[in-house]
């Protein structure tokens, strides 16, 4: 395949969306201030919890942030490319302007999930860097290539099933139109991804293992980070991963035999 | 005549937005899917044994976090969505033409909504009382009418909020950031994730001057029958009420002067 057009394609979408994005300044530092106060609420919420229990699910307070520093990089993702993308899929299949896309000598996914950027995700981002950098120090993690290399091929992998998990749902469009709605759903279930899966009962740990995989998208990242992580378990979340990433390309491709246009 | 002629006109306003809103049944239902994140917090507070530490039964906290979900459910704003979509596409210059403000038809559009939701959010609870059948309860005639009228209350007090931010719209295009930016502290202070009980003594003392709590955690607590100070929690919704309702007009009656109609 040619990697170096699609290269090219990228460079101009981040160029076009950047310019778009950065008219709205203003917009960019409230964003910054909203990503600063959810991550203190969510810490203070779990100094709640922390409060008068020195454990929760088995997890002390200063491992628990672990999950709130992983959660937070996630959540900058989903906001820089996930939620402006995955949105506008809705637009386009209720305007008919999903036409322009297919026409295009391009493949339509690509298109449509990489086309906008919004830049404040990217504080997220970086905030996230910032608590994940201090619970290292305060866990006293020692960095080595083999933790390292476990931990970028991890959070890859829930990178990779949380794209899986959105464009899912936003491809559902085809038949619903409008599926805003669910894409909530799914924001609402993501929430629980900010504490250790082992604070939660049984029947939701396996709820949210096997029907919405949120356990394998935050905990096991966390568990690397604490070394706590068997082979299997990483081995799982590459499988699980690569099983979403390919059944969504698959659902995509099943769902565009049903398109039929809007207004033309 | 003239208090006939607005009954007429509100009645008129409801029926319509009822019948719009009946035909997006699937996606209040999402939304009303959307807010079950209480019941996640409740299994982490009893499956973890938090409750022990500030004093609420396992019973009373599951009734306390059901009450939480349904005063969400019914005090839920979205108008400055709505006001800045409409306002960014122009289509508020024919409301202001009408004998009537504009906020009006926002406001029937919600009561409309929530009448709507009701049937759903009565099946969540009902699934709720089958995995927790022992917190059952029926609350006395007197106190289910106080709590009707301090949920309408919160939903009013949210209301005036956003409003308010709405107008904002007048002067920037993307008011709904501030909105954003105001919903996490209302996430996290309003008692929906914790009772305002549990929190640290640092803030249980400021934060009752504020409007959060009186938002969920007081019709809530009302309803499911734990401690609250019943007449305090009231005079402190009014309250704020006839603080915000003068700033609303006061921004509304500035804004107007500002539009420029953009799109038309």
């Amino acid at each position: 395949m040619n990697l170096r057009k699609y290269l090219k394609v990228y460079k101009k979408f981040l160029h076009t969306s950047l310019a778009s994005e950065l008219e709205y300044k203003t917009n960019i530092l409230v964003d910054l201030i909203t990503a600063i106060l959810s991550l203190v609420g969510s810490i203070f919420l779990l100094s709640i919890f922390f409060q008068n229990n020195g454990y929760i699910g088995g997890w002390k307070f200063e491992q628990a942030l672990i999950i709130q520093a992983i959660y937070t990089i996630l959540n900058g993702i989903t906001n820089t490319w996930f939620n402006p993308n995955l949105t506008e899929i809705v637009k386009h299949i209720r305007e008919g302007t999903l036409d322009f896309v297919l026409l295009k000598p391009i493949d339509s996914q690509f298109f449509i999930s990489l086309k906008k950027i919004n830049p404040s995700g990217f504080l997220e981002i970086m905030l996230g860097f910032f608590l994940l950098i201090f619970c290292i120090r305060i866990n006293q993690i020692n960095l080595n290539l083999s933790f390292l290399s476990q931990s970028l091929i991890t959070i890859s992998c829930s990178i990779c099933i949380l794209y899986s998990l959105w464009f899912f749902i936003s491809t559902t469009t085809i038949w619903f139109v409008k599926t805003w709605n669910a894409i909530e759903v799914l924001r609402s279930f993501l929430y629980i991804g900010r504490f250790p899966l082992n604070s939660f009962s049984f029947s939701l740990r396996v709820f949210f293992s096997i029907i919405i995989p949120i356990a394998f998208i935050t905990t096991i990242p966390s568990e690397v980070f604490l070394g706590l992580s068997q082979l299997w378990k990483i081995l799982l979340e590459v499988i699980v991963a690569s099983v979403f990433l390919i059944t969504s390309r698959k659902f995509w491709l099943f769902a565009l035999k049903f398109y039929t246009s809007a207004s033309s | 005549m003239i208090f006939n002629l607005i009954n007429r006109k509100i009645f008129t306003l409801l029926k319509v937005q009822y019948s719009n809103m009946l035909e997006y049944r699937v996606e209040i239902a999402l939304w009303a899917i959307s807010g079950i994140i209480p019941f996640f917090m409740l299994n982490i507070w009893t499956n973890n044994n938090l409750n022990e530490s500030i004093n609420i039964s396992d019973i009373m906290l599951s009734r306390y976090f059901l009450c939480a979900f349904f005063v969400r459910q019914f005090s839920v704003v979205w108008v400055v969505f709505s006001f800045e979509e409409d306002s960014l596409m122009g289509k508020v210059s024919p409301y202001l033409i009408q004998p009537l403000n504009p906020f009006f038809r926002y406001f029937a559009q919600h009561l409309a909504e929530q009448i709507t939701r009701f049937p759903f959010a009565l099946i969540i609870a009902f699934f709720f009382f089958i995995f927790n059948p022992e917190s059952l309860w029926i609350p006395n005639l007197g106190i289910l009418l106080l709590s009707i009228v301090s949920t309408f209350l919160s939903f009013l007090i949210q209301f005036l909020i956003q409003s308010i931010v709405a107008c904002l719209c007048f002067w920037t295009e993307k008011a709904s950031s501030i909105e954003r930016l105001l919903f996490i502290p209302t996430l996290f202070l309003s008692g929906l994730l914790a009772p305002v009980v549990s929190f640290p003594a640092y803030v249980k003392s400021w934060i009752y001057l504020t409007p959060f709590p009186y938002l969920i955690d007081f019709p809530a607590n009302l309803l499911s029958g734990n401690e609250t100070n019943i007449s305090g929690g009231l005079i402190m919704q009014i309250l704020w009420i006839f603080l915000l309702f003068p700033l609303f007009k006061k921004i509304w009656s500035a804004g107007t002067k500002k539009y420029t109609a953009m799109g038309s």
